[in-house]
């Protein structure tokens, strides 16, 4: 604690004024689109206005009645869980021979394909990606739209689980080897126990990308009954263009809950924070 | 594809951050689990397969498409024609091409580089010396704004800015006011700045807490007032920090296309960004080879910006 003076009171007593001041101006920005989704929810008269509190579950019934709202929420489950396990499954195959075994070019291959992964982005490559699609037929294919997802996740997939590959010690898979293990055995029972972490990082990272994407699904499939969430809050509006204000609030806020959830798990867990990762 | 993300990566960008392949000679040398080369290729094939199916393949296509003139519908998608660098010159003819350009540079200048990270490293400073509960409610209602998913954020600010019923015309008073139609550009930057600004203040949080308390205080006693410690103390040590956020996030809201489920790139084209551009004219518009010479344009912009970060993270030693 230090003691402070005359002057320098005053002057500290204004920049904590004008930090509050600051704060409340920043918590204002950010709060205020939120409001909607936490009240509109639960109001008798859903709107673009945002009504005082009367609180009823009605609009949650729209929403079990509409045909398509649950059902978008189970493709995005699908496309999610799909992506996440093929990513998982792939990228940790891939990184274990990349660690273990010395291929030829190595480094170079995965810096490449590093690179190339923040280079084709959905937006830059969406016009080959659907025509490539629409040529071989598959537009509204969901395991297509998978592949698609993973393929883009795999460069940093790989790259992550590398690192954690690297670090498991190699005596437990010559031990193993000893007892007479197979490889596929040794990276069952001995490495993937080891870097499951690494393994579920990668799934919930895989999880979160895909459960938001929006452009993907939107041009890669057109049957309503096949679409995500992301995509399928387009149709909650009647003829005449109005949205259905019951439906698109109790939906959005079903859509998001999940979202939050995974943070706060991940928040707990690990810390959400940069450990290091980003070298300055 | 990773767009501007929502997800909880405590690595920076995906990939981007981690350390570099090590290079150990033992390492290099034993093969532990006996994988052998053969079936190490075996275990990398899947992989690599869908990366080259999916990302070499279209990036390479954008190539041989781009010089074609290749319509989804009409006599150019039967028998597309070779037009050589027609597109490019069509595209470098076409005032929407020029505005669309002009309108990336703003979105990106204004939302990303001058937006998020200027709230980013604000928030980031000011909220460290707020007191605690201050502190996790405004950084929580940031990263809020950041993992919610798009579809439903956008939704959200139609809600606030909507003519009639929106909570900031009642807010402000001034009904009727009909913000996205008369000022498109401002309501995607300031949309942009909201969704994003996180990602700006993890990183500059997580900078500023490897700056020493010491160097701070000896900077204090010598009287060098708020200004002059950033520049002094501060500003050297985060130099690379704020290089590899202002890369990172132009290279995300550049490809972003949020913009398009905000306002459709209208009206008249005034919030039409690049990757709208794109969307409008190839999937919508069914020009697919004109598309695809736009796209490659993009692919370079992104090249480049790619290189600039990984020769940064060489650099340094990343």
């Amino acid at each position: 604690m230090r003691r402070i003076f005359g002057d320098e009171l005053v002057r500290h007593a204004l920049s904590r004024i004008g930090l509050y001041v600051f704060a409340g101006v920043v918590l204002v920005f950010f709060a205020l689109p939120l409001l909607w989704l936490v009240l509109t929810p639960f109001s008798r008269t859903p709107a673009y206005q945002i009504t005082a509190p009367s609180f009823t579950l009605h609009n949650f019934r729209v929403l079990l009645d509409n045909p398509f709202a649950l059902r978008s929420i189970g493709n995005s489950l699908v496309l999610a869980g799909g992506t996440a396990v093929l990513a998982v499954v792939f990228a940790g195959t891939a990184a274990y021979a990349l660690s273990r075994v010395r291929l030829p070019g190595r480094d170079a291959l995965l810096y490449a394909i590093l690179l190339l992964s923040s280079i084709v982005t959905g937006t830059a490559a969406m016009v080959p990606i659907f025509l490539m699609l629409f040529q071989l037929n598959m537009i509204d294919n969901r395991l297509a739209l998978i592949l698609v997802l993973t393929g883009g996740l795999l460069p940093s997939a790989m790259f992550i689980l590398k690192d954690f590959m690297d670090s498991v010690p190699k005596s437990y898979e010559e031990s193993a080897r000893v007892f007479g293990a197979s490889p596929l055995q040794i990276l069952r029972h001995v490495v993937a126990p080891v870097v499951r972490p690494g393994l579920a990082t990668i799934a919930v990272w895989a999880i979160v990308q895909v459960w938001g994407n929006f452009l993907l699904p939107y041009i890669l499939l057109h049957d309503q009954t096949k679409q995500p969430a992301a995509v399928i809050m387009y149709t909650f509006y009647d003829e005449g263009g109005t949205p259905n204000f019951a439906l698109i609030s109790t939906f959005s806020l079903l859509y998001s809950v999940p979202v939050v959830v995974a943070y706060l798990i991940v928040n707990r867990r690990y810390g959400f924070r940069f450990q290091g990762g980003i070298k300055g | 594809m990773s767009a501007q993300t929502t997800s909880p990566r405590t690595d920076g960008s995906g990939a981007a951050g981690t350390s570099r392949p090590r290079r150990t000679g033992r390492a290099a040398a034993s093969d532990v689990a006996g994988l052998g080369i053969g079936r190490a290729v075996l275990f990398v094939v899947p992989a690599l397969a869908l990366i080259a199916a999916f990302l070499v393949f279209p990036a390479l296509w954008t190539l041989y498409l781009g010089v074609l003139k290749y319509d989804l519908a009409g006599s150019n998608a039967a028998a597309p024609q070779f037009v050589g660098l027609g597109n490019y010159t069509d595209a470098l003819t076409d005032p929407r091409f020029a505005n669309s350009v002009l309108l990336t540079l703003a979105f990106v200048g204004l939302s990303a580089v001058i937006g998020q990270n200027g709230l980013g490293f604000v928030l980031a400073a000011t909220l460290r010396r707020a007191a605690g509960w201050v502190r996790t409610l405004v950084s929580g209602l940031v990263l809020l704004s950041w993992i919610l998913p798009g579809t439903v954020v956008v939704f959200l600010w139609q809600a606030l800015l909507d003519r009639n019923g929106g909570t900031l015309n009642a807010l402000l008073g001034t009904p009727g006011a009909a913000w996205t139609l008369d000022h498109p550009l401002a309501t995607i930057v300031v949309f942009n700045v909201w969704r994003g600004t996180a990602f700006s203040m993890l990183l500059y949080s997580a900078a500023l807490d490897a700056v020493p308390t010491s160097h701070l205080e000896t900077a204090r006693l010598y009287g060098s007032g708020p200004l002059r410690t950033f520049r002094d103390v501060v500003l050297p040590r985060i130099r690379g920090h704020i290089l590899t956020n202002t890369l990172l996030i132009t290279l995300w809201t550049f490809n972003d296309f949020t913009p398009y489920m905000l306002t459709g790139g209208g009206p008249e084209h005034r919030s039409e960004t690049l990757p709208v551009y794109v969307y409008r004219m190839s999937i919508e518009g069914g020009q697919l080879g004109f598309g695809s010479a736009i796209s490659l344009i993009m692919l370079v912009i992104n090249l480049v910006i790619a290189l600039f970060y990984l020769r940064l993270l060489r650099r340094r030693g990343g």
